[in-house]
């Protein structure tokens, strides 16, 4: 109890516990966000509908078929594929081809549904064509498969970032403006508890994000758990820690809380876009995908969705946690050489 | 042990510049261990930005700096488990309790005061659960007062201590610097209180614009004024008074407006031909007091304004 380091934790946990609206806007606020949005991108709607024919004897020919139709985008890709495709909603819909044809459709997707309607007119009209009522359609609503599936993790990804970063950020900027850091720094106190204290409190807060986060993705919304939730949490803390290391340099000279907001915003905001929250990032053009696959996000999301969708172990995510700890320490080593006390 | 050993600080040359502003304009300072020193000076003399260069906060443009024998540059670690420090203003943090504040600075130090010891010495005794937030601007301060004292310190820096505390709390703040002192410990005290300078400090140094204008102990200050006696004055019209700084009898003389205030040397000498130069213009005295010198007047007579602008009132 008498240690500092125990001291600056207890001091980090009481002024987030006892300041309720702080606890709210720093945590509570991020994840109610990310399930209105997981509630809401259930039924997004985006044109136009995009279709994947799998390899197969007469694929070809569907190709041709469908390409005539403004609102389609067809694209091949051998059966596997179509089928993931499907399942992070890079498609909406995948047609086996074969005597038969099969159509794939997500139910949680409503432009699975105009996909369908689609695929079948254009179908019936060529000659020689199956009637509609011979064309079997399969949901593929196993969970694991559907876009809810895709979005959870990255959602949970997206929270551990705003989280990591803003406790971090707002929190020294505001120490630093009551100049109870350049008191601080008039004490023997050592810098790394210091910077300790916060990071083990993020490393707790963290966990309980990611439990209330996993339990209504379990509960709610059904998401399976395909590899283990020690692998979720370890992905998990390393990413905050990446996170709260970007914090800790974002803050560690800025006087000014708006000052930390606009760097706050200014270093999530690109992050929420390229790194695959929404969307899978590799719809972005090939030359980009460097940058993409070195952002922080990029790795936590990937490597979230590899253990809960995937069921990947730690060892097979050697590079994106690579990445993540390259992150946590640059940004943490740097930060340490600019910090201003006073 | 050599005479050097017997000073806690010791400041040569030293200079601080913000861009082109020029805020310490070569200080020197020798602090003797066990003494009190007073830093005095009007808002913006420099006395914060001295006081944060030997606390190793702020890094010195140029010159010399000493505490207890050792450098900032070489010694940072070891000097800051030794000096205690009470800033000009701290926000602390809003959701501690006293308790739990004076405990995390605590576990800082070396060979700390048992928290009740240090809350007990500021009394705050009734506060310890209070949290922070709440504590009146007074109560903060000794707080603030018992995070300094809490590593037990050699050296002690207060920046306006006593700024916006009642009565009985400076009197108590004074008794804690008392006992300290009598416990040999060394205190750094700037402040704008004539009255806590000369109870605490056994030597006194003033500046003016980063530089030291007067140094020594109260009462070799108010001998410097060479003056026994001040006379208020406040006479109509205005101009009359400035008749005044021709007579042989005055040692210094500050106008403001129908105010002024003469030093003497010797009132039964001087009074009179105050009096008779005033009549002679045609003028009213409006009031007229006298009393001995304080060590305002020592600040007045040296730089021509008062050491706190709002007056002398308090
Ligand atoms: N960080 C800074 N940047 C620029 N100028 C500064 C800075 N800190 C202090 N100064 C200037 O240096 C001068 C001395 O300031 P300082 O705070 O030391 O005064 P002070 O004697 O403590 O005054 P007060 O009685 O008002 O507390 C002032 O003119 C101030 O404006
Ligand atoms: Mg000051």
């Amino acid at each position: 109890m008498r240690h500092p380091l125990v001291q600056l934790l207890l001091m980090r946990l009481r002024m987030l516990w006892r300041m309720p609206a702080v606890l709210f806007w720093s945590f509570g606020f991020p994840l109610i966000a990310s399930l209105v949005l997981a509630a809401a991108f259930q039924d997004r709607a985006l044109a136009p509908v995009r279709v994947a024919v799998a390899d197969g004897t007469g694929a070809e020919a569907l190709v041709a078929r469908l390409e005539g139709t403004p609102e389609l985008q067809v694209q091949r890709a051998p059966p596997e594929e179509a089928r993931r495709r499907l399942t992070q909603g890079r498609v909406h819909l995948v047609l086996l081809p074969g005597a038969e044809p099969e159509l794939l459709v997500d139910p949680g997707q409503p432009e699975g549904r105009s996909a369908r309607l689609l695929v079948r007119e254009v179908l019936a009209r060529a000659p020689g064509a199956p009637s509609p009522a011979q064309l079997r359609v399969t949901p593929v609503s196993e969970p694991g498969n559907r876009y809810i599936d895709f979005l959870l993790p990255g959602l949970l990804g997206m929270v551990l970032m705003s989280t990591s970063i803003w406790a971090m950020a707002s929190s020294v900027v505001a120490m630093r403006g009551g100049k109870l850091l350049k008191r601080l720094a008039a004490t023997p106190m050592a810098r790394g508890h210091f910077v300790g204290a916060f990071l083990l409190a993020r490393g707790l807060f963290a966990v309980v994000e990611m439990t209330f986060f996993c339990a209504l993705a379990r509960l709610v919304f059904g998401v399976p758990m395909s590899g283990s939730y020690a692998a979720v949490g370890a992905v998990g803390l390393l990413g905050a820690m990446s996170f709260s290391g970007l914090g800790l340099l974002l803050a560690s000279r800025v006087e000014t809380e708006d000052s930390a907001t606009g760097l706050f915003n200014l270093s999530t905001m690109p992050m929420l876009f390229l790194s695959g929250v929404f969307f899978p990032a590799q719809n972005f053009p090939g030359w980009m995908q460097p940058v993409i696959h070195a952002l922080p996000l990029t790795a936590l999301n990937g490597s979230l969705r590899a253990v809960m969708l995937e069921g990947a172990d730690l060892l097979s995510l050697g590079a994106p946690l690579a990445v993540l700890a390259a992150w946590a320490a640059g940004c943490m080593v740097v930060a340490l050489r600019v910090f201003r006390w006073t | 042990m050599t005479p050097k050993d017997e000073l806690a600080i010791e400041v040569k040359g030293l200079v601080k510049r913000f861009g082109d502003a020029v805020a310490l304009d070569g200080i020197d300072l020798d602090v003797r261990r066990g003494e009190c020193l007073g830093l005095l000076g009007p808002n913006g003399a420099g006395k914060t930005t001295t006081v944060e260069i030997l606390q190793g906060l702020q890094a010195p443009t140029a010159g010399e700096v000493r505490v207890l024998g050792m450098r900032w540059e070489t010694h940072a670690a070891a000097l800051r488990a030794r000096l205690g420090v009470a800033l000009q203003e701290t926000r602390l943090v809003d959701a501690l309790t006293v308790e739990e504040m004076v405990a995390l600075f605590a576990s800082f130090y070396p060979r700390p005061l048992a928290v009740e010891q240090a809350i007990s010495l500021v009394r705050l005794e009734d506060k310890r659960q209070a949290r922070t937030l709440t504590l009146s601007g007074g109560q903060k301060q000794r707080l603030a007062l018992a995070l300094a004292l809490v590593g037990d310190p050699d050296i002690l820096f207060l920046d306006e201590p006593t700024t916006g505390l009642d009565p009985q709390s400076r009197r108590d703040l004074w008794d804690v610097v008392a006992g300290l002192k009598a416990r040999g410990r060394t205190v750094l005290l700037t402040t704008h209180y004539m009255e806590e300078a000369e109870v605490l400090c056994e030597r006194l140094v003033f500046i003016d614009r980063g530089r030291v204008i007067a140094r020594g102990t109260p009462a070799e200050m108010i001998a410097s004024l060479g003056a026994g006696h001040v006379i208020e004055l406040e006479a109509h019209p205005a101009s009359v008074l400035e008749r005044l700084a021709r007579l042989e009898a005055l040692v210094g003389l500050n106008q403001e407006g129908a105010r002024a205030t003469l030093r003497v040397e010797h009132l039964h000498r001087a009074l009179p031909e105050v009096l008779r130069e005033i009549a002679e213009a045609g003028g009213e005295v409006l009031h007229l007091s006298t009393r001995r010198p304080t060590l305002d007047d020592v600040f007045l007579g040296l730089t021509g304004h008062s050491l706190r602008g709002e007056g002398r009132a308090a």
